[in-house]
């Protein structure tokens, strides 16, 4: 076993996700194929090798700092499922 | 023929030559859709008002004898594409409602070449998945057999093109979601360089291999989208700031002379045979165009599958952190407090393959498995874009098959998640090594199903994927073959 219940609980709370018991029971089995099959990756020798973060070379990419326009408050407000004047409203924080 | 059958091109030509107009096209199109959409689904939305107006001022303008790259062409975006004003889900209950303020650079491009917008395309949802069964409004159909998949992730797309339901589409590729589902449906398909495209506006999924790219019913279309959507983008901090050739000159200049490499790790055994009996036509094909074609090896190919499952679920699981339930989309309305809220919003937005996605990349970039799983995978990435570099210094392009098996059955491998991740075995490493690839139209099985051959060139040879497969298309003499609705 690569990973056990408890670890996929675990991880699902990291990720800010919850499951079912039997949910938990498939992922883990699922999980556990997954990591299984990865496995052969320890095969490879890396010793040394740089690993790649992207596809193409490249340097930061600055912009001029140049003012643009922003977009307006209300179209950015207008998706939330809850907004209140100018701000996301959310359920309680902390007791 | 009708209007929605033609390419792009000839649709340019009649439009010019006023024997045909943009709303005639685009009535066409929805003609077309109205009788056929109920069996394919290709659509998360149509938006034919919004398409008329926009052909009413098509004809506008060409009457003023203003014509574009795109003037008057109805075009199918995939629904992880912003689209100012118009829902934007990703096949996703958490995005169900979400109406951008914005229009992806691509989008923004398309519409100022003229294009006409019919509607947003069906997709896993995410884009995680290789079939269109995972996205939240329910399944696309493979419009050549209904009880098979189209393919995917960009399913819609694919379908759509093949259907007759547009004359050309827009989609995303990550591990092969534009190139599978093309083989899949029997349409013209390029994943370009990553860098190519600007990724502004586009969902992101796993931002160092997700890029945008055509469907169409030739390389020639292909080929003039491309000349659209290609080319550095400010907004965009990975786009390339190179120049855009003119690829519609390469679509019929030839390969004579040209080396294709044909590397024998994707000639695997449990590859179908009418598929590889296809493939093996099409190396017949471009040798008979001048092109020596030579074995190759590309030595860590059995180990991309592996990274890539590593590398894309961990950067999903990070840009998928932003679904929170505060700022758009869904929201739980059973929360107790805020950490409650995140979890059941984010738990009921999901679907299974996302939230089996978010696990993994969590799982693989969480403490201690850091080194063991993420490092690693982008130890050997970097070793599997050095064999392409390797081949390529001795080859124009390489050739493959697209997909190990024709279309298969709806439901066949939904539960089943290493069966169907096994089913972008041959489109994966382009994209870990960014490189450019196209797939094409290469045949069918006797039981009608189509079959696609794939052309890859390194970086930036999009041109020379424009000149391979323009003209292996001219000289293969397929079948004109469509979709029995």
């Amino acid at each position: 076993m690569k990973i056990k219940k408890d670890e996929v609980t675990h991880v699902a709370h990291l990720a800010r996700l919850e499951f079912t018991e039997a949910e938990t029971e498939k992922f883990t089995s699922q999980m556990n194929d997954i990591l299984m099959y990865m496995e052969m990756l320890n095969r490879v020798d890396t010793a040394g090798v740089a690993p790649m973060t992207h596809a193409i070379a490249q340097k930061n990419a600055f912009r001029d700092d140049r003012v643009l326009e922003s977009l307006p408050r209300e179209e950015t407000l207008a998706n939330a499922p809850d907004a209140r004047g100018d701000f996301f409203r959310v359920p309680k924080v902390i007791d | 023929m009708e209007l929605n059958q033609l390419t792009i091109h000839e649709l340019q030509e009649k439009m010019k030559a006023g024997e045909t107009t943009s709303t005639d096209i685009v009535q066409s199109v929805f003609r077309r859709i109205d009788a056929v959409e109920k069996d394919v689904h290709a659509y998360i939305l149509l938006t034919r008002e919004a398409a008329l107006e926009q052909a009413a001022h098509a004809d506008g303008e060409i009457r003023k004898g203003r014509f574009q790259a795109l003037t008057g062409i109805p075009i199918a975006l995939k629904d992880l594409l912003c689209t100012r004003g118009v829902t934007t889900t990703c096949a996703s209950r958490i995005l169900h409602n979400y109406v951008p303020p914005y229009d992806a650079t691509v989008v923004e491009k398309l519409r100022a070449a003229g294009a006409v917008f019919t509607g947003k395309t069906n997709m896993d949802e995410f884009a995680m998945g290789s079939s269109t069964e995972t996205s939240w409004f329910g399944i696309t159909r493979n419009p050549w057999d209904l009880e098979r998949i189209p393919g995917g992730s960009s399913g819609g797309s694919a379908a759509a093109v093949a259907a007759d339901e547009c004359i050309a589409a827009i989609g995303s590729d990550t591990g092969g979601s534009i190139r599978q589902p093309a083989a899949l449906c029997g349409v013209v398909g390029m994943k370009p360089t990553y860098g190519r495209v600007s990724r502004f506006g586009l969902v992101a999924f796993a931002s160092s291999l997700d890029q945008i790219g055509p469907f169409t019913r030739d390389v020639e279309d292909c080929a003039i989208l491309m000349n659209v959507i290609a080319g550095y983008d400010p907004k965009e901090s990975t786009s390339v700031p190179a120049e855009v050739p003119d690829y519609r000159q390469y679509v019929s200049r030839g390969i004579d002379g040209w080396t294709v490499g044909i590397p024998r790790e994707y000639f695997i055994e449990g590859i179908d045979a009418e598929v590889l009996e296809a493939v093996q036509r099409s190396v017949k094909v471009v040798e008979g165009l001048g092109a020596k074609c030579t074995e190759i090896s590309l030595p860590h190919t059995e180990y991309c599958l592996a990274v890539y499952y590593i590398v894309a679920p961990a950067e999903a699981s990070s840009n998928l952190a932003r679904y929170d339930g505060v700022k758009y989309g869904f929201r739980s309305q059973d929360g107790r407090d805020l950490l409650d809220m995140y979890k059941k919003s984010r738990s009921a937005g999901f679907g299974a393959e996302v939230k089996r996605r978010i696990m993994l990349g969590t799982y693989v970039l969480s403490s201690g498995y850091y080194d063991a799983y993420y490092k690693k995978a982008s130890q050997v990435r970097a070793l599997i874009k050095r064999d392409f570099d390797e081949a390529f210094k001795s080859c124009d392009v390489i050739l493959t098959p697209t997909t190990p098996t024709p279309a298969f059955r709806v439901g066949e491998k939904t539960d089943d998640p290493m069966q169907m991740y096994l089913s972008d075995i041959f489109t994966i490493s382009t994209n870990l090594a960014g490189i450019p690839g196209i797939a094409v139209p290469c045949g069918f099985t006797r039981g009608g199903l189509p079959i696609g051959v794939q052309f890859l060139a390194g970086h930036m040879g999009e041109a020379k994927l424009m000149q391979i497969a323009g003209a292996y298309e001219k000289s293969a003499h397929l079948e004109k073959r469509r979709p029995n609705l």
